[in-house]
């Protein structure tokens, strides 16, 4: 239904990211090869919110540091289509300077947020434009005050980021990411360990942007009262595929689905998962950790 | 089960962006056969090579190319860093060197009859090669541990990551001030630092071997060509620019949180002064072989 509404009121929809059977191999301790995304396959609408949702671990700040170039990956394709593209590219076939540019078109917030902890707060987010765009220091002076204001940073704008909470990381983070007016935007949880007031505020900013700047975002998250807040579209990961992608109605159905009702083992392990039931497919014992398996082998003895 | 990241890392790709970094974590790999150990060494190199590269041809184009601004605070935050702290532990271990060269040359001297010659040997010795060596060994437990400590903790808070995703190269904005910053310091602190340990000699010679400070001083100066002090200087402008290689390499490779930061410190400080004292082998070989 959402997805009908989105394409009758943009007509066309257009591709701005394609994963295309991505595959991101690491090593473990022993050299041995695990592979974290076996074949990912989404694309990402201009415009829209897309909510990416996985258990911890199963891949999902990966596959977002796939995306941004940051691993190269070990198959398959990621393509994008930004505004001023004639045609898709492959993230694999650009070289340094196309990379950069395509890096300029976006923001990025980090789950640590990833300030440069030897500048202010206000250098931080002067820091990009500074390099990126040939302005007057007044004008940036203003753009950053404006990006500090949307994130209610402004009175922290001369603090050092040793002398900021985590929450309050994440949102000079989040400044920072907004810098250059980016078209697309990626987010690594960015509601975690904010206070439920900051968290929707924060909420409320991503779908402005995304609103009024037609941004682009991908959003990885735990908190499910805010992906079903902001999300257009939700991708489940699991075991490094992709289990479900679809607009949020769908996810709402079953999320509220009388579990009895639900088809097949995938709709109940999304079920626990969008409930946050600690019972169901996803913790039978091969979803434990090792640790977990212990103690249970524990206090059944 | 996989959730420890230590030691591990990610395969190879062919994708340019992230050709350094692969090059980079790749070397970090542990293996433990010895096939995987020359591997690693090959990897090791090739990965210094390739950040040394781009390291020139970053600092050179932040000289020449408009579009590049060249980062001129940055570098001098940074010599401030690298230079400052070390000059009371330069001056020490210099002084003593002096001492400990007049000492232990006087004995033989005095068999010729040639007490006052311990001039020549502690100024040549200094400044041909005491003086570049300890500075620059000094400087690989100052200045290397502490940007490679730092350089290990900003890639752990995903600092150089954010750097990356804003089109920001992170050669460009930390190790080519840290590269040029720690070359142009070593170079001002051998300087300090050839004085000093030649002050060392001289103090000993005039107050317990009883040489005549203007005799001193005079030896000293006619022992000296403007070579010596060259070949010094230009040996600790090298010794620096490894030092700040190591240190950054070993910085942007760091895995496995806190301890791999520790890991990455205490392996700059050694494989500094590995390097420091090959180079200097490979260097007064040269120096000879030319006559210089
Ligand atoms: N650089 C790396 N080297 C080796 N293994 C890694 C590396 N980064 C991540 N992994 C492994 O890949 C898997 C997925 O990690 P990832 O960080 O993508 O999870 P995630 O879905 O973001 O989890 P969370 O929700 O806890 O943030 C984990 O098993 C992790 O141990
Ligand atoms: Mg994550």
């Amino acid at each position: 239904m959402a997805e009908h509404a989105a394409t009758t009121d943009n007509n066309i929809r257009q591709v701005a990211i394609s994963a295309d059977g991505v595959v991101k191999t690491f090593f473990n301790a022993e050299g041995e090869e695990f592979r974290v995304l076996d074949g990912v396959t989404f694309d990402i609408y201009r415009g829209e919110t897309l909510v990416v949702m996985g258990g911890s671990g199963c891949g999902k700040s990966t596959l977002l540091n796939c995306l941004i170039g940051e691993y190269a990956v070990d198959g398959g394709h990621i393509r994008f289509k930004t505004k001023g593209m004639t045609e898709p590219t492959d993230l694999c076939s650009m070289d340094e300077a196309e990379m950069n540019r395509l890096r300029m078109r976006f923001g990025i917030l980090f789950q640590s947020g990833a300030l440069f902890n030897s500048m202010t707060v206000g250098e931080n987010i002067s820091l990009p434009l500074i390099e990126h765009s040939y302005v007057d220091p007044s004008i940036i002076d203003i753009v950053v005050t404006l990006k500090l204001q949307q994130v209610k940073m402004l009175p922290h704008r001369d603090k050092m980021p040793s002398q900021l909470s985590g929450g309050q990381k994440k949102r000079a983070g989040l400044a920072r990411a907004t810098a250059l007016d980016p078209e697309i935007l990626f987010y690594d949880e960015p509601s975690a360990g904010l206070d439920p007031v900051t968290s929707a505020a924060i909420d409320e900013l991503m779908m402005d942007l995304s609103k009024k700047l037609e941004v682009t975002s991908v959003v990885v998250t735990h908190e499910m009262d805010s992906a079903f807040r902001i999300a257009d579209r939700m991708v489940m990961l699991e075991k490094g595929r992709v289990l479900k992608i679809g607009p949020r109605s769908e996810f709402e159905v079953i999320r509220d689905a009388d579990p009895a009702t639900l088809s097949g083992v995938d709709e109940q392990l999304m079920h626990q998962f969008l409930n946050g039931y600690s019972d169901g497919p996803l913790t039978d014992a091969e979803g434990l950790s090792e640790f977990e398996k212990l103690i249970n082998a524990d206090s059944r003895a | 089960m996989t959730d420890a990241p230590s030691n591990t890392t990610q395969s190879g790709g062919g994708n340019v962006p992230g050709k350094l970094y692969n090059v980079v974590a790749g070397a970090g790999r542990a293996s433990r056969s010895a096939a995987g150990q020359v591997g690693d060494v090959v990897r090791y190199t090739g990965g210094m090579s390739y950040l040394l590269g781009d390291t020139i041809s970053w600092t050179l184009r932040s000289l020449f190319s408009r579009n590049v601004k060249f980062g001129g605070r940055a570098i001098l935050v940074q010599m401030f860093r690298v230079g400052v702290k070390s000059i009371p532990i330069i001056a020490i271990v210099e002084v003593f060197i002096g001492v400990i060269l007049a000492l232990q040359l006087a004995p033989t001297l005095d068999t010729y009859g040639q007490r006052q010659r311990v001039a020549d040997v502690v100024g040549i010795a200094i400044v041909r090669e005491l003086g570049p060596l300890l500075t620059a060994i000094v400087l690989s437990g100052f200045a290397g541990a502490s940007i490679a400590a730092e350089i290990g903790s900003m890639v752990e808070s995903e600092e150089v990551k954010a750097l990356r995703a804003h089109a920001l190269n992170p050669i460009r904005f930390l190790v080519v001030p840290r590269f040029l910053a720690t070359s142009l310091m070593i170079v001002v602190l051998t300087v300090f630092s050839d004085y000093i340990g030649v002050l060392g000699g001289f103090l000993t010679a005039v107050y317990i071997l009883d040489v005549p400070p203007v005799l001193y001083m005079n030896l000293t100066q006619a022992a000296l060509t403007t070579t010596d002090f060259l070949t010094g200087l230009v040996k600790a402008g090298v010794f620096g620019g490894v030092i700040a290689m190591i240190a950054c390499y070993e910085g942007l490779r760091v895995s496995g949180g806190p301890a791999g930061v520790g890991r990455a410190t205490t392996s700059t400080v050694v494989k500094s002064i590995v390097a420091i004292i090959g180079i200097d082998a490979v260097f007064t070989a040269a120096f000879y072989a030319l006559g210089i």
